[in-house]
């Protein structure tokens, strides 16, 4: 039998905001503000970026990465909205797209629990990973670039 | 997942093992091609191999008397995954988020 094609990842990163769950919630539904915090980012450059936030509706973000092994290529984000409860929790499931190749699809939960006048926000992602999306060429260049990493982070 | 990562770093962390993957990531190799580079004995070629694939990071197999050597991508993955991390463009985002929300 041939080896998996899928790699499988699931992890939570938790963060507490000193504002109210509405006001955070606010800012995964309002376009301009999602902008700012997920699409804008240093290393991104940002071609289109429309959501329409209903159960159902979809999230679109175009970018390109500036550094590393796929500088320059078009990358797309897909979001579908899977569940929406106002100011307590919003689940998505996501395609990631580099070039014509789909690198990877996610459910990703997230979670606002309100403490007094701060709120937790827990987020969940749970990944698939496609082998062979990535072509011998860009391997290649990945491992390059994954040993580099490597050495700095040995510290040689 | 994070104990599969910490073998393969170990297996990293040798330059010798290193070198291997780096030179394996041009294509498969017979194990004396790929120790052809290296001033060792072919017997402790043979251990940085074996401990390679035991990682998941080759895999290797015999045509005849030759035992090629291959890398395996789903270790590719799950490193490439750990360190350039969509846990960490996760992170950035949220930090963002805070940023964001005591803006206004």
């Amino acid at each position: 039998m041939s080896q998996s094609s899928v790699a499988h990842s699931t992890f939570s990163i938790e963060r507490e905001y000193p504002q109210a769950a509405a006001k955070v919630f606010q800012a995964f539904s309002d376009p301009v503000k999602k902008r700012r915090w997920f699409a804008e980012g240093e290393g991104f450059i940002v071609d289109s970026f429309t959501i329409d936030f209903r159960v159902g509706g979809k999230e679109t973000c175009l970018f390109r990465i500036q550094e590393g092994p796929v500088a320059g290529q078009i990358c797309r984000n897909d979001t579908w909205y899977m569940d929406i409860v106002a100011d307590r929790r919003l689940v998505t499931a996501y395609n990631m797209t580099l070039g014509d190749n789909r690198i990877s699809s996610s459910l990703s939960t997230v979670e606002l629990f309100s403490l007094q006048d701060k709120t937790l926000l827990k987020f969940t992602e749970q990944a698939a990973f496609y082998d062979g999306a990535d072509g011998a060429e860009m391997r290649r260049e990945g491992w390059r670039f994954l040993l580099e990493k490597l050495a700095k982070e040995l510290g040689g | 997942m994070s104990a599969d990562i910490g073998r393969i770093f170990h297996a990293l962390s040798d330059n010798a093992r290193r070198s291997m993957v780096e030179e394996l990531s041009n294509g498969p190799l017979s194990v004396s091609q790929l120790a052809q580079p290296f001033d060792m004995t072919l017997a402790a070629v043979v251990q940085h191999v074996n401990l390679l694939e035991s990682c998941g990071l080759i895999k290797t197999y015999k045509q005849g008397r030759v035992r090629t050597c291959e890398l395996e991508t789903t270790a590719l993955i799950a490193a490439e995954k750990w360190l350039q991390g969509r846990k960490r463009l996760w992170e950035r985002r949220l930090d963002r988020l805070g940023d964001v929300l005591s803006e206004d």
